[in-house]
């Protein structure tokens, strides 16, 4: 038998047994061995709404005293809140949805989960097995529909097998390269009579993910290392997912190389160790994207060369030799091609790693000083920074970065989609392991809200504040009301610049300024936020001027009964900087508007 | 481009082929020919995919591929190294004036009569996809009534199976 160990579980060693007791087979409803199974793999809460099809779910859920349901007010909403509980904790995220609209609901978040690789299971009702095909009342094909955007889905027509399908999710979701997992399940499945037998045998003989790096290519890739003069550590979501952040410093103490963190690894590595140059990419500092640029080899661990890091790819780190690891094949060479390819999970790549580098480097090792040179050089002239809008607004920037220096690195911090996002990524310090939850591949507007919730429920002890847009705010902010009636007392704070500010930035930059569909209106306050907020149930605040921002954030931050909106009611025109214009090549990026560092050599 | 021939296990599910052409077409790739069939084995079916792509992506469709759950194991076949099969069937015109040229074309290829009526031949043929196609070539100045062809089925050559080791 396969042993279901979900990385991050809890008891790591054995299955947590259900109750009663193993013995004879049970006899008891699909609906009652889909609880159990959840119970038994250690599932403490499940975000979602009941409907047609999931009702018999619904019934041995209000006995079961090991699994919490959150009622959600979307399907969205319980889609992204698992995402954000198994980003903050490490474990499964579940979500529950009935059939039709209930399950098509969850696509965007299962999409979402998917290009984060975040391990979350979603069980849907769908319509009894004689009626699947009749086009019946809520009925989707939600296993046909959702095959792009999970790792696996599953439509389970025998009670029996329902055990076997939840174990399979738990551990396809949570294993491997984690993912999002679908299981489908009929009614008339949920209702029939069956024979529960725990735990149940994983049949997946198609799946071995390779964890164990294979030992020639970390000897080549330590040589490589050991020779380079211009390294830089490429930090992506995988090393946080492989939980290796720990290693990753020791690595790069060893090595003595910059560290860049990517938008899905911000955390991974302290944004406070002299090492650490920034974010790579399209919102990057100058400092990390000229560290890749100029670099002569790049260790990346667990990260994908995606488009918004690597710019235009024929002009991404011309010079450099390329270590990619990662625990996923197929990401290795799919962008740019790996001189030393290394398939394995982070942990396991890194700690081996150390090793051969340390053996290495008993036959010497090459000065990094002249590389540092250069990129304290970078650092120094081109900072992270930001104007102060000339209308006398007040700057986003600085109430994102007074956030972060109030609340501190040990609170959680989730944001939407948009300018919001890459100020929250910038401008807030991150120094530990999943403390900065966001949508990264999806860029979904809207993940904020309810990823912040899950969060909360997952990780109740700190702080959790989610940095929102007015705009990505919109979309989902009704689940502040389950927040409020489930006292999941988040912090929201609001961003709110009118507009949709990305796009409005956009249009700033590449469409001669003309401003179409980007005005929200949300400064004519319709809606208020403060009394939305007030409307579901939490504290409203509102701040205008700098000279309050402290003290506002102060004022939420000593609410801990009810969740906290505060309106930041900022100017439109700030604009995110540095950049590189989709499309260029990351030698073009402007550090502020048509300021273009000068990088020695090419001048192009 | 060249044209590279896979054979891949697959566990014999629903939805697996849907799987399978729904990765090649997000992907971007496409599938030249392709052929489902049981194996020795009733838990596993073997596809036969032909693409026609380059040296690189080649590798990213089976890196795509070995990705999905349900799929077993992927091989692919070096077409000298491999016997390689598709099977024709096609209704060609031919009246008594033209009969016997079209069965002289049909012994010269080693295919088979399955059906006759006055105007007509059903004739069946399997080989390479190259001899599939110069019997086509021949047959077509007769008149071709219609045609059914498979994908292409595919085995390596030598006493070796792909399906030995790890499964039952």
């Amino acid at each position: 038998m396969t042993t279901v160990t979900p990385k991050g579980m809890p008891i790591p060693t054995q299955l947590p047994k259900p109750a009663p007791p193993i013995g004879a087979p049970v006899r008891i409803t699909g609906a009652q061995a889909l609880v159990r199974s959840l119970e038994a793999l250690g599932c403490e809460v499940v975000f979602g709404i009941p409907g047609g099809t999931i009702l018999p779910a619904y019934d041995p859920l209000l006995d079961s005293t090991k699994v919490r349901h959150v009622l959600v007010r979307h399907e969205q909403g319980a889609g992204h809140a698992a995402t954000g509980y198994a980003q903050a904790t490490g474990r499964v995220g579940v979500c529950m949805a009935t059939s039709g609209p209930g399950a098509t609901n969850l696509v965007t978040p299962l999409a979402d989960a998917h290009m984060d690789s975040v391990p979350v299971v979603a069980i849907t009702g769908q319509q009894t097995r004689a009626l699947i095909g009749t086009d019946a009342f809520q009925e989707a094909d939600i296993t046909g529909i959702t095959m792009p955007v999970t790792k696996h889905n599953m439509l389970v027509k025998d009670p029996a097998e329902i055990p076997r399908a939840i174990a399979e999710a738990f551990h396809l979701a949570s294993t491997g390269r984690p993912g999002p997992v679908l299981v489908d399940i009929p009614k008339d499945v949920l209702q029939e009579l069956t024979s529960f037998v725990w735990p149940p045998e994983l049949q997946l003989p198609g799946y071995r993910p390779t964890t164990r790096p294979h030992g020639k290519q970390i000897r080549e890739a330590a040589r490589l290392i050991a020779t380079a003069r211009r390294p830089v550590l490429y930090v992506g979501g995988g090393v946080l997912k492989a939980r290796a952040t720990a290693a990753l410093r020791e690595l790069a103490e060893l090595t003595g190389a910059p560290v860049v963190t990517t938008l899905m690894a911000r955390g991974a590595f302290p944004d406070s160790h002299p090492q650490h140059v920034g974010m790579p990419g399209m919102h990057g500092t100058v400092a990390a994207v000229a560290a890749m640029q100029r670099s002569d080899l790049l260790i990346t661990l667990g990260a994908r060369f995606d488009d918004r890091v690597t710019g235009q790819l024929s002009s991404f780190a011309p010079d450099a030799a390329i270590v990619h690891a990662d625990i996923d094949p197929a990401e290795i060479s799919k962008n740019r091609r790996a001189d030393v390819p290394i398939v394995g999970d982070c942990a396991e790549v890194i700690s081996e790693l150390i090793i051969a580098v340390a053996a290495e480097y008993q036959s010497g090792r090459p000065d990094l000083a002249p590389w540092w040179q250069q990129l304290h050089n970078w650092q120094q002239t081109f900072p992270l920074g930001y104007d102060r809008p000339t209308d006398g607004m007040l700057s986003p920037q600085f109430v994102i970065e007074r956030i972060g220096a109030l609340v501190g690195p040990d609170a959680v911090y989730t944001a939407g989609v948009g300018q919001h996002q890459m100020w929250a990524a910038q401008f807030i310090r991150y120094e530990k392991p999943g403390s900065w939850i966001n949508s990264g591949g999806l860029g979904t507007m809207g993940f904020a809200v309810p990823a912040a919730m899950g969060a909360k429920l997952g990780r109740p002890d700190v702080a959790v504040w989610a940095i929102d847009g007015d705009g990505s705010f919109q979309m989902t902010n009704q689940e502040l009301a389950t927040c409020a009636i489930e006292n999941i007392p988040i912090k929201v704070a609001v961003i709110n610049n009118g507009s949709l500010g990305m796009v409005r930035q956009w249009q700033n930059l590449f469409y001669s300024e003309r401003y179409s569909q980007t005005d929200l209106g949300t400064h004519s306050r319709i809606p208020d936020f403060v009394k939305l907020g007030e409307a579901l149930g939490c504290v409203g605040l509102r701040c205008e001027a700098e000279a309050d921002v402290d003290r506002i954030i102060a004022q939420a931050m000593e609410i801990d009964n009810q969740p906290v909106v505060i309106d930041f009611v900022v100017g439109k025109d700030a604009q995110v900087w540095p950049m590189v214009a989709a499309g260029t090549g990351n030698s073009h990026i402007m550090s502020a508007r048509d300021i273009r560092p000068l990088f020695d050599e090419d001048g192009s | 481009m060249t044209e590279h021939t896979m054979s891949v296990l697959v566990e014999n599910k629903p939805g697996v082929l849907a799987r399978v052409a729904g990765l090649f077409s997000r992907r971007g790739f496409n599938i030249h020919s392709l052929a489902v069939g049981p194996t020795e084995n009733p838990d596993i079916s073997r596809m036969t995919i032909v693409v026609a792509v380059d040296e690189l992506p080649l590798e990213q469709v089976t890196k795509q591929l070995n990705k999905l759950i349900n799929i077993i194991k992927i091989v692919e076949l070096d077409p000298a190294m491999a016997v390689q099969r598709e099977l024709l069937l096609v209704k060609v015109r031919a009246d008594t004036t033209v009969r016997s040229q079209v069965l002289e074309t049909v012994t010269l290829f080693r295919a088979k009569v399955v059906d006759v009526s006055q105007e007509a031949l059903t004739i069946e043929a399997t080989g390479t996809a190259d001899k599939i196609e110069a019997l086509l070539r021949m047959l077509e100045p007769f008149g071709i009534r219609e045609m059914a062809q498979s994908g292409m089925v595919a085995m390596g050559r030598g006493p070796r199976a792909i399906t030995a080791g790890p499964l039952r």
